[in-house]
């Protein structure tokens, strides 16, 4: 009773896992980033970072959960493929997510003078977690080979994404912070912007030089017509970005919020991008979402779970977000 | 060493350590939600208080079981890509209901719980309460669901291969499901009981006497009494279960290698897989037979009926399932034997002033851990039993492993190895520095109010 539903359960998942990567890059993205930001403050600030992403942390990691559950269960033959070939890096983000998972809690509650071992720990996770993600992002465009030319395409793309979360991070600050805090924030924008820009440059020339098919699908009329408004929207989204930095902070704090929602456009255009650039593929290049779909009979009884869950999942998510609205005080540990 | 072991010691250790910490987390929260309640229903401050004292637990214990469950979830992809590739119908949905139904619930109400108190009506505190506890306890059923089913597989058909379910019922409900399920969230109970009695109790020797300590030592030792005769019930249901299902595995904790009538029950015993019997057997006559078959004439199976035509041995290492099973029930026993004088000596008024009740609180210290040692050890037993299939007569752990470079296995392993152990050091003196806190009265609110000033801060009444 499946089986007519072969073809469109493999992309339903698809689009599911993708929608969860980019939740879990916007979502994860800032909390890291805030870590990322923790040497460019001081004690004082760093509470009140923390007090700005502690309620939403766990859930945002969660996010991660769900794509990779996803891979594995959608696609289980590309899940072994994609993480035995990315062993390493997976290895130091896991060791990276261990570090900063447990210097959220530890650092609230150890005695005074191990808190600063905590909150190095803190930073050196949340990087370690970037840096490796970037990593991975790199040799999976550059089709999960390692040569000395993909690694330093990787290496390129770890710093700017991690350049990305620290930027991101930076937004959200803007929101949740005020006074001096509020200022540095905006300087740390206007900074890690750039890293995006790197990025994305860097990311928009390598995959269509590296794929024939890429280049293809990107440069031939007609669809490169079709596909124009997306490289549109993201100038005029980083332009946007430079702008409202500019004139942030503004004195009645109206427009705080602009920079997050840009950059969280921003990233979903970015990561629309990519998407179409890899379609079909799971693995680039070699295994196809179809070619690696489970069976149609486990792939519908997850959907049917999905279908009554994940709005409830957002549902409560939009809640949490709502409850911790406002500016983050002084967070006091005891 | 060959990436297989080191795998296999790999996944071994990060399993260990993940399991410490939902063992925690999975009681523990339905015991937060009892003191929520009833410092709603009563309105007394002792009961937030200890609330409050064992949040701070929970979290913690909460962010390392999260850690380090990650890290299990990414090793199946990196270490043993067959497990998924063979069996992925089937623990593909089961892990997938897991994050749907339980870790977004867990994750999302946590930040109501800890940081919510001040911000939210004491209904919605309660309600993100009990989702947090309800959470836990379905990510455990789930995962315990694909755990049995690994066991004691069922509702499924191979083509080429590869597992596919034509029963979601038979795999939910899967033979050894329901044992393995009580006798999980009985440890959990057990583990919660000991350590909430254990840091109550050096509490009390280091002379706090809160109201708060009281209602905490009482809930762990009654929870403690209550529930080890329980697990010894459920324990014994299980292994009978195991007996029908898994008889290798109980060969292997009995040492038992010949299938016979009037087995003896072994106390002691080295055994030998050269000469296949046991050095230095001290044991009691036909008391395995009436253990496991409740007749002293019943036959019980032996290991030297799980022996392929060649030699190669089909049944596990016997000395680890062996040893592993009697620290379990050895474990189970001194629990038995301490709550039972704790829970006469803390209900009974005065009791602990004197030196008998000094004594009965040094032994509870001294247990504060035992969950934790009863349930490595029972864990242990069940997983090294099963080997060495991965999949109880489906798939081998050897076919499921990556081909990984060894040296890249063993580079991983010695980092998460020294993570781990300075992790639990940590963990363990944080919670005795909690401790020596709260009797110092200098522990503040748990929930500081991490938002706006202006708001109300943080009230003991709503």
């Amino acid at each position: 009773m499946f089986a007519e539903h072969a073809f469109a359960l493999p992309l339903i998942f698809a689009a599911l896992m993708g929608l969860s990567i980019l939740a879990y890059v916007v979502l994860d993205g800032f909390d890291l980033g805030v870590g990322i930001l923790f040497p460019f403050a001081d004690n004082g600030e760093r509470d009140r970072m923390v007090a700005a992403i502690g309620p939403f942390w766990d859930a945002n990691e969660t996010w991660l959960v769900l794509a990779i559950g996803l891979l594995l269960v959608a696609f289980p033959a590309a899940h072994g493929m994609i993480l035995t070939a990315l062993y390493l890096p997976v290895a130091v983000m896991l060791v990276g997510l261990i570090l900063r998972g447990v210097a959220f809690e530890f650092r609230a509650k150890v005695a005074p003078p191990q808190k600063a071992m905590w909150n190095a720990a803190f930073f050196a996770g949340s990087l370690m977690t970037a840096l490796s993600q970037g990593f991975m992002l790199g040799l999976y465009i550059m089709g999960l080979v390692w040569t000395p030319f993909t690694v330093g395409f990787a290496l390129l793309t770890a710093v700017c994404l991690a350049a990305g979360y620290a930027f991101i991070g930076a937004t959200w600050l803007i929101i949740k912070a005020d006074g001096a805090l509020q200022k540095k924030a905006v300087r740390w924008a206007r900074r890690g912007l750039y890293g995006v820009l790197a990025g994305l440059g860097a990311v928009s020339l390598a995959s269509p030089l590296v794929s024939p098919r890429i280049f293809d699908k990107w440069f031939t009329v007609p669809d490169v017509l079709f596909l124009a408004p997306l490289p549109l929207l993201a100038v005029a989204l980083v332009a946007m970005i430079y702008v409202s930095l500019r004139h942030l902070p503004d004195s009645r704090d109206r427009f705080a919020f602009v920079p997050f929602v840009a950059a969280t456009v921003l990233f979903a255009v970015c990561f629309a991008g990519l998407a179409f650039s890899f379609y079909p593929y799971v693995v680039p290049e070699k295994l196809t979402i179809y070619a690696a779909a489970s069976a149609p009979e486990s792939l519908a009884i997850i959907l049917v779970g999905t279908i009554f869950v994940l709005p409830v999942i957002i549902g409560y998510t939009v809640l949490s977000y709502f409850i911790f609205r406002g500016k983050a005080g002084e967070l006091r540990y005891d | 060493m060959d990436t297989l072991l080191l795998s296999r010691i790999q996944f071994g250790a990060n399993i260990s350590f993940h399991i410490l910490f939902p063992t925690i987390t999975i009681a523990l929260g339905w015991v937060l939600l009892f003191f929520r309640l009833r410092y709603s229903a009563t309105g007394d401050a002792k009961w937030i208080g200890a609330y409050r004292f064992w949040v701070k637990v929970f979290a913690l214990s909460f962010a390392l079981g999260v850690v380090s469950g990650i890290t299990m979830s990414f090793q199946f992809g990196t270490n043993w890509p067959g497990f998924m590739e063979r069996v992925g119908n089937i623990a593909g949905p089961l892990l997938a209901y897991e994050v749907l139904t339980a870790f977004f619930l867990e994750a999302v109400f946590l930040g109501i719980m800890l940081f919510g108190f001040s911000k939210v009506p004491a209904w919605l505190h309660t309600l993100a309460t009990f989702l947090v506890a309800f959470g836990t306890t379905m990510s455990a059923f789930w995962i315990l669901v694909l755990n049995s089913w690994m066991h004691t597989p069922a509702g499924f058909e191979m083509r080429d291969g590869v597992a596919f379910a034509t029963d979601w019922w038979a795999i939910i409900f899967n033979p050894s499901m329901p044992y393995r399920l009580v006798h999980m969230l009985l440890a959990s109970g057990l583990t919660v009981a000991f350590l909430m009695a254990g840091l109550s109790a050096w509490r009390w020797l280091k002379g706090e006497r809160t109201g708060e300590l009281r209602v905490a030592l009482r809930t762990g030792v009654t929870l403690a009494a209550v529930l080890i005769p329980l697990q010894i019930l459920a324990g014994d249901m299980h292994g009978l279960n195991t007996l029908q299902h898994q008889p290798a595995k109980v060969a292997a904790m009995e040492a038992n290698w010949e299938t016979r009538p009037n087995v003896p029950l072994v106390l002691f015993a080295l055994p030998n897989s050269e000469t296949r019997s046991n050095d230095y057997e001290i044991s009691i006559p036909n008391g395995a037979s009436i253990i496991l078959k409740h007749d002293p004439d019943g036959v019980v199976p032996g290991l030297n009926d799980f022996v392929a035509e060649d030699g190669t041995p089909l049944h596990p290492p016997v000395s680890p399932v062996f040893w592993s099973f009697r620290i379990m029930v050895g474990t189970g026993m001194a629990m038995l034997a301490v709550s039972f004088a704790a829970a006469v000596l803390v209900w009974r008024r005065g009791q602990l002033e004197t030196a008998a009740g000094t004594w009965g609180l040094r032994a509870l210290v001294l247990m504060t851990f035992s969950g934790w040692v009863a349930t490595l050890a029972g864990w242990y037993t069940t997983e090294i039993g099963r080997q060495p299939w991965l999949v109880q007569g489906v798939l081998t752990t050897a076919d499921a492993v990556a081909a990984v470079p060894a040296p890249m296995v063993l580079s991983t392993l010695v980092v998460y190895l020294a993570i781990y152990a300075a992790l639990i050091a940590a963990y363990v003196s944080v919670l005795f520095y909690l401790a020596g806190k709260a009797v110092k009265g200098s522990l503040g609110p748990v929930a500081p109010a991490p938002l706006a000033p202006g708001r109300p801060a943080l009230q003991p009444a709503e």
